[in-house]
């Protein structure tokens, strides 16, 4: 079985310079961004907003929400399984287009992030995640737990997810899930 | 019409005369009939699927899944075989195995270490002939305590394909004859010989009747109008070449498409939802390979009665398991795979297409979303009755999908059982 460093560890092994490896420390600033940009990923899709969703990524990211047994048995099977921001925003319009479904909000609620490495303009970190879903007229539940597993990126536009991966510990999705978590 | 008092909450679904084409709300609210349901549809006369021989290929391979509500293993023993037991220890009742798959060379129950084969014979009892403590022999099992007769219960299993059914009914009919020619015809196709390779699994808890599923994949009416993700990309198309097919009960069946090519989609869609212009963003979501084996059709959905749903939507094959759990919810199990000859391109293009499937899916979220809102309103008023009148309300195969005549069908078989006896 899988442990996340050795997942981690063989994820990112071979890419990189091996000159470019850093200890695992941000100076202040890069780690205020990286916090900073975990918090508004979260802001972002409690508010629905699916293009600023979109923008949060590089053109061939990688978006996968996948169960944790899928990933710690090495099956390929994801949820949801995106390679592209193409299909990120082909996501967001089958929300607000096609897909029906119940309305409901979503709330995110985020640990601190574990950088587990770091190189020049690439941070590799994880953090927990819970997401509480409310429905209208309905109690509050959880709704996904897990943890995401992310690498970003120093772009000119500022840092971006080049992959995050939301391994989800839920054993049922409670019916439907429209949204990313 | 009868009086108001009577009619809120019925004792008994209420049909109108013999026909099938307006079903009672109660049929999916009561948990008596419910109980009657995993009897007589999950306990006997009928094969349930539990997995695929690919979950466990090495000897002492097992899974845990169940049996309408019973939890069972699906293990292949030391010589190769395959065998289901049920998940209950003999002694106290335990269900002791807890971990979904894994490798094993016996079962022992944590309670009080009884153990069992892989096949579920009983081989040891810790204390059977008592502890001997100065000079006499405490306690121990009876002298005519037999380990043969306190197996666990091991049901009957038929594989075919790569697929494992099983039945508690040591008397059920085959599974070929279960499933009847025409089905078959559909299900060897699929499962036509080559080793599968499982990709993984999708999970999700529906609050709704395990039976809406079954009608879901029974009902051709709703894709282009639901899905209209289908529709907007060209997927669905009212020129579609379909068939639908049941077994001669009307317990199974299988709807068959092959996807319309002539004329402009928009002209022939007849969908006030279809966007000609609309494009994907990115099309390896529909970068679609006609495969050899698909023999024409581009789509098939097979509604095995009662336990599973076979998928194939262009590229993306998958089993559905359906599990009961009370008659409001179901455990809705997507087994995705492929096949030994893909190449690393075809399993990423099953990959890829597995998003339209599932519980986020493109077409399938939607799915579960009016199950559960249909479940809401026949708790509310089960007196009521669905409607399910498209192509008339016999039942019979077509050369089309504009009918619901697989829904009729299916309760036709359902009342032929359920009320047999009453």
């Amino acid at each position: 079985m899988n442990t996340a460093t050795s997942a981690v560890g063989s994820r990112s092994s071979g890419t990189g310079d091996a000159g470019d490896r850093q200890p695992l420390r941000l100076n202040p600033q890069d780690y205020q961004d990286l916090t900073q940009m975990l918090a508004t990923y979260a802001a972002l899709v409690d508010a629905a907003d699916w293009d600023a969703w979109v923008a949060m990524f590089t053109d061939d990211c990688i978006y996968k929400l996948i169960p944790r047994e899928n990933y710690e048995r090495g099956l390929p099977l994801a949820t949801m399984d995106f390679e592209s921001k193409g299909m990120l925003m082909d996501r967001a319009y089958a929300i607000r287009e096609t897909l029906f479904h119940d309305p409901y909000y979503q709330r995110h609620v985020i640990g601190a992030p574990r950088v587990l490495e770091v190189a020049a303009d690439r941070i590799v970190c994880e953090s927990n995640y819970a997401v509480f879903r409310t429905k209208l007229s309905e109690l509050t539940q959880v709704f996904n737990v897990g943890r995401y597993l992310d690498t970003v990126v120093r772009t000119e536009a500022g840092w971006r997810f080049a992959s995050r991966l939301c391994i989800y510990d839920s054993e049922m999705i409670p019916n439907s899930i429209i949204y990313p978590v | 019409m009868a009086s108001i008092a009577s009619s809120a909450i019925p004792d008994s679904p209420q049909w109108q005369g013999d026909g099938t084409s307006r079903i009672p709300f109660s049929v999916y609210t009561s948990d008596q009939l419910h109980r009657r349901e995993l009897e007589r549809f999950f306990y006997r006369k009928h094969w349930s699927y539990v997995g695929l021989e690919a979950e466990i290929p090495n000897q002492g391979d097992f899974k845990r899944t169940v049996v309408g509500e019973r939890s069972v293993l699906l293990v292949r023993d030391k010589q190769g075989a395959v065998h289901v037991v049920e998940n209950v220890c003999a002694h106290r009742g335990m269900q002791f195995c807890r971990e979904r798959h894994g490798n094993r060379s016996e079962f022992t129950c944590p309670y009080h270490q009884w153990s069992y084969t892989l096949s579920g014979d009983l081989q040891g009892v810790p204390f059977r002939r008592g502890v001997r403590q100065d000079g006499k022999v405490n306690g121990g099992m009876p002298a005519d305590f037999d380990l043969k007769q306190n197996g666990l219960t091991q049901l009957k299993v038929a594989c075919r394909g790569g697929v494992v059914f099983a039945s508690f009914d040591h008397d059920v009919e085959s599974l070929e004859d279960f499933m009847g020619p025409a089905i078959l015809f559909y299900f060897d196709r699929l499962f036509n010989g080559r080793k599968l390779k499982i990709l993984g699994y999708n999970r999700q808890r529906i609050p709704g009747n395990w039976k809406l599923m079954q009608e879901n994949i029974k009902d051709p009416y709703h894709p282009g109008l639901l899905h209209t993700w289908f529709v907007t990309f060209g997927l669905w198309r009212a020129d579609n070449k379909s068939e639908l097919k049941m077994d001669k009960h009307h317990r199974h069946a299988a709807m068959i498409s092959t996807r319309g090519q002539s004329g402009k989609a928009e002209q022939v869609t007849q969908v006030s939802s279809f966007k000609e212009s609309m494009q994907l963003q990115d099309d390896r979501f529909l970068d679609i390979v006609p495969e050899a084996w698909w023999g024409g059709p581009s789509a098939v959905m097979t509604t095995l009665f009662p336990s599973v749903i076979l998928q194939q939507q262009v590229n993306s094959v998958s089993t559905r398991h359906i599990q009961p759990d009370g008659h409001g919810a179901f455990n809705f199990e997507w087994t995705h795979f492929g096949f030994e000859d893909d190449d690393a391109a075809m399993t990423k293009r099953r990959l890829r297409q597995a998003n339209l499937f599932g519980p986020a899916g493109f077409v399938s979220a939607d799915d579960g979303e009016v199950i559960e809102f249909s479940q809401r309103a026949f708790e509310s008023k089960p007196a009521h009755h669905t409607l399910a009148e498209l192509g008339g309300r016999e039942v019979g195969d077509t050369d089309h999908m504009v009918t619901e005549t697989l829904i009729r069908g299916m309760y036709r078989y359902w009342r032929e059982v359920m009320e047999d006896g009453k």
